[in-house]
């Protein structure tokens, strides 16, 4: 009974961070129509940008506004640099689908070995900024602690905030508008440009509360070829995919149910089918709906 | 206030669809623009708005430069685009198809007056606010079409083919309601139009354009009497 | 189909055949490991080529394919003895029969969605490995195909056995790509990719299309993963990591991924980066850290160039260059239309 609680509690702390790099993934999908492979890269980046301040300040709680802060900066700077230029040289020609997703391979190398080459021979740890030992109940250990217990309380906030601003702000509008249809928010007088922009940049702190959020999840130290990277990289995407690519709440779900999907199998399965449990759920739901669980009808032939 | 176009010319590719094309409308004024499928309505409307880029030629609202300038700032100019189709997002509410009209205005009291006074001329989107905008009908998104134009409180209207695919009574009702937006709003009205005939009855002027260029022009009545605007657009 | 366009062009590869067989003999050991190397490339990056260029289908984690040609290979080699043909021949159907299943799952699939699927399975697979001993867990297996044959003489090493038998496979399956390509199977194939309404009402069944359009595609990469692990001698997860799938789309992108007339670029720009890479670490006299990460960083900064820059590859860019310039030549000469007294 224990191991059922427990189990369910790492999936779901699991799946919230899973949530937060497909919110990541989804938010970049729907304002610019592109699958963002370099979206885990720049939330590795942030985390970096989360532990120097770490080392010079100290404090997770001035640590993780940073990191959410650089994300935002990169993913915007990224945004403005480079894809609209490249979104308008490749609009036309034989793999002007799959341009966009070869691009953000090659911007997801790039930061790699940019991250490698700085920060590669240090040996870099963030620390939560409250204990990760389980809370006990009665006899046994529960798999949660208070910083299981901040990271989901932080990321049920952020979703919160995320579709108040969504659906009941003008910026929310915008950015909804914008991405069903661009020529009639401009024609209404919206800088759909300059919205873009801020659905990356929010896509880019969202990923940076990920990075950290998994870092300070797992045993601090993360890198490049950390196994924590791979994770976030893969997870992100598969759970946006799963959730249905067109709603934020999609993407919720979809961590939610690739976090406990991978959980139960690690527990009660078996510890190496890990990395082929995401394949097999994956078949499993685009089979059932090929959109998603709540995926929009129309957006499948991307 | 005027709307100034002079020797306009917008390629596609290697063809011009519109061709060297200079008229001017007053403020107050309903104008018609008619002329047959591919005769460059639309890409004249589109280049007015910002959607299309001229390669020569000049146009002015106000004495403000509407050619290389992006749409978004264009209606800051007071002038508003209906595009061709229905032009709402059918995945928002009708509510919000119309906020989205008056986003740019930064004073908050003044978009809701003018959501009242819209829903005072479309009194049938009134009644559907809170639904999504897919669910409404052909005349219905026409009209919520024009209601989102009209919540920026443009100077100038871009109207193009609202008649498109609605059935005749719908048509009239919309053609009605354009007129008296422009008698009393004092508003200045570029109707592009196939509905020739509908077009021209309510308008005060006519330009009629044949493959990018300006074939006629004249008052509303002058066109209805032309023998051959008659026997080309009227059907009789 | 032509059949004198069919014949030239085995000529041309036998041709080329020669040409790589002379080749080997004067050149360093380095060097045929090299052009071993090339040759795996070769096939494996024409395999997305097929898959991604003409049928329009991303894959992500062609790596997987690999894997499973590898480790067949290794498989029936290491339990059985089977020799070195048939290893490969069986690499090809193992990974061909995975193809078909990805491939039907993937056939309702598009873009971001099927890039996902691909990319689970380039993460997920490999790590089977882990599962079954005779796989051989985390070490992997020793694939050893034997020495070369003595009446190939003395100096004839094994690097140089290996390029032999990876050009040969290369060329074959260049030469049957090729006419596959060409033929009714390639069309249907550019069709659906071009529009797949239209291409099913004109009578294609695009789903089946799709289907052995990724079973050819897999075969061909099992076969580049048998001869990869030939070269290195084993096979093991780590040999297949992701980077390996990036890696292959990379190439893809910067032959062109829509012709097989560039794959030769992808493929030495692969293999020569390394040792750019070196080269230019040891000019500048750089840190460990950035010698490391420079290959990454290069080829990966080539793939945003090629993308932006010359999206459909050199070769497709230069053929597009002149096709351009006669269609303006055309235009220009061609009579202006007259407007005179039309309303």
């Amino acid at each position: 009974m224990i191991q059922l609680i427990n189990t369910l509690l790492i999936g779901i702390t699991a799946g919230s961070i899973y949530a937060l790099m497909a919110i990541a993934i989804v938010l970049v999908w729907r304002s610019t129509r592109v699958i963002n492979f370099a979206q885990a890269g720049m939330a590795l980046l942030s985390t970096y940008f989360g532990y120097e301040a770490m080392v010079h300040l100290s404090s997770f709680w001035i640590a993780l506004p940073v990191a959410m802060i650089g994300g935002a900066a990169v993913a915007a700077f990224i945004e403005l640099v480079f894809m609209r230029f490249l979104l308008k040289r490749s609009a036309h020609g034989a793999i002007s689908g799959v341009a966009p997703i070869i691009a953000t391979l090659g911007l997801l190398g790039v930061i790699r070995a940019l991250t490698s080459a700085i920060w590669g021979g240090q040996d870099v740890r963030i620390v939560g900024p409250v204990s990760n030992v389980g809370y006990s109940l009665g006899a046994n250990t529960l798999a949660f602690s208070p910083l299981k217990l901040l990271i989901l309380v932080t990321v049920i906030v952020l979703v919160f905030l995320l579709s108040l601003l969504f659906q009941k702000s003008n910026i929310g509008l915008s950015l909804r508008a914008s991405a069903f249809s661009p020529e009639i928010a401009r024609l209404s007088g919206i800088r759909v440009d300059g919205v873009r922009t801020l659905g990356w940049s929010l896509a880019g702190a969202s990923g940076a509360v990920a990075g950290m959020f998994q870092t300070v999840n797992g045993n601090g130290s993360f890198s490049p070829d950390s196994i924590e990277f791979s994770l976030l990289l893969v997870s992100g995407f598969i759970a946006a995919v799963i959730g249905g690519l067109d709603s934020l709440i999609g993407a919720v779900i979809g961590g939610l149910v690739l976090g406990l999907v991978i959980s139960f199998v690690l527990m009660y399965i078996n510890s190496s089918l890990f990395f082929i449990a995401p394949f097999v759920i994956l078949l499993i739901v685009l089979f059932i709906r090929p959109q998603g669980i709540i995926g929009a009808k129309a957006a499948r032939r991307a | 206030m005027s709307l100034e176009v002079s020797q306009l010319t917008v390629h596609h590719g290697a063809i011009r669809a519109v061709n060297d094309v200079t008229f001017s409308v007053k403020k107050g004024e309903l104008v018609a623009v008619i002329g047959s499928n591919g005769a460059g309505k639309t890409t004249l409307l589109r280049t007015l708005s910002g959607l299309n880029k001229a390669s020569h030629g000049s146009a002015t609202w106000n004495g403000h430069n509407l050619l290389h300038s992006k749409p978004e700032l264009i209606v800051r100019h007071g002038v508003s685009h209906v595009s061709e189709g229905k032009a709402v997002i059918p995945e928002l509410t009708v509510s919000e198809n119309l906020e989205l009209g008056a986003i740019w205005r930064k004073n908050k009291k003044e978009s809701s007056v003018s959501k009242a006074e819209i829903i005072s001329i479309f009194p049938r989107l009134g009644e559907r606010l809170k639904q999504r905008a897919d669910t409404l009908s052909g005349g219905e998104r026409q009209m919520l079409a024009i209601g989102r134009a009209l919540m920026s409180k443009p100077e100038i209207l871009l109207l193009d083919e609202p008649s498109l695919g609605l059935a005749p009574l719908v048509v009239e009702q919309i053609f009605q309601t354009i007129r008296d937006l422009t008698t009393s709003m004092g508003l200045t009205v570029v109707l592009v139009e196939q509905n020739a005939m509908g077009a021209l009855n309510i308008a005060d002027n006519g330009i009629v354009l044949n493959l990018g260029k300006v074939a006629v022009t004249g008052t509303a009545k002058s066109l209805i009497a032309d023998p051959q605007v008659r026997a080309a657009y009227l059907g009789y | 189909m032509h059949r004198f366009q069919k014949f030239n062009n085995l000529l041309l590869f036998i041709a080329f055949g020669f040409i790589l067989f002379l080749l080997s003999n004067r050149v360093d050991e380095l060097r045929v490991y090299q052009g071993a190397s090339i040759a795996v490339y070769v096939i494996a990056i024409s395999s997305i080529i097929l898959l991604t260029g003409y049928s329009g289908q991303v894959s992500l984690g062609h790596g997987a394919l690999l894997a499973i040609g590898a480790y067949s290979a290794a498989v029936m080699r290491n339990e059985f003895n089977v020799p070195i043909v048939l290893c490969l021949f069986i690499a090809v159907l193992a990974a061909a029969i995975g193809g078909v299943l990805l491939g039907s799952a993937a056939a309702r699939l598009s873009g971001p969605y099927l890039a996902g699927v691909t990319l689970a399975l380039a993460i997920g697979l490999p790590s089977l490995a882990n599962q079954f001993s005779i796989l051989g867990g985390e070490q992997g297996l020793i694939f050893d195909v034997g020495f070369p044959p003595l009446r190939l003489g003395e100096d004839f090493t094994q690097y140089k056995w290996f390029f032999w038998i990876s050009s040969l496979a290369a060329l074959i399956s260049m030469w049957f790509l090729s006419n596959i390509l060409r033929s009714r199977y390639g069309r249907n194939w550019r069709a659906g990719r071009s529009n797949e309404v239209a291409a099913q009402l004109a009578g294609i069944n695009t789903g089946r299309s799709k289907i052995l359009a990724f079973t050819i595609s897999a075969g061909i990469a099992g076969l580049a993963g048998a001869l990869l692990s030939m070269t290195i001698g084993t096979v093991s997860p780590s040999a297949f990591p992701l980077a390996l799938s990036f890696s292959l789309l990379t190439g893809a992108v910067l032959s062109g991924v829509t012709t097989l007339s560039g794959v030769m670029i992808g493929a030495v720009t692969l293999v020569a980066i390394p040792e750019i890479a070196d080269v230019i670490a040891n000019r500048i006299g750089a840190s460990e850290r950035i010698t490391t990460n420079l290959p990454g960083l290069m080829v990966s900064t080539l793939l945003i160039i090629t993308v932006l820059f010359v999206p459909n590859g050199p070769v497709e860019q230069l053929r597009s260059g002149k096709a351009k310039k006669l269609v303006r030549k055309r235009i220009k000469s061609l009579p202006k239309p007259s407007m005179e007294g039309k309303i």
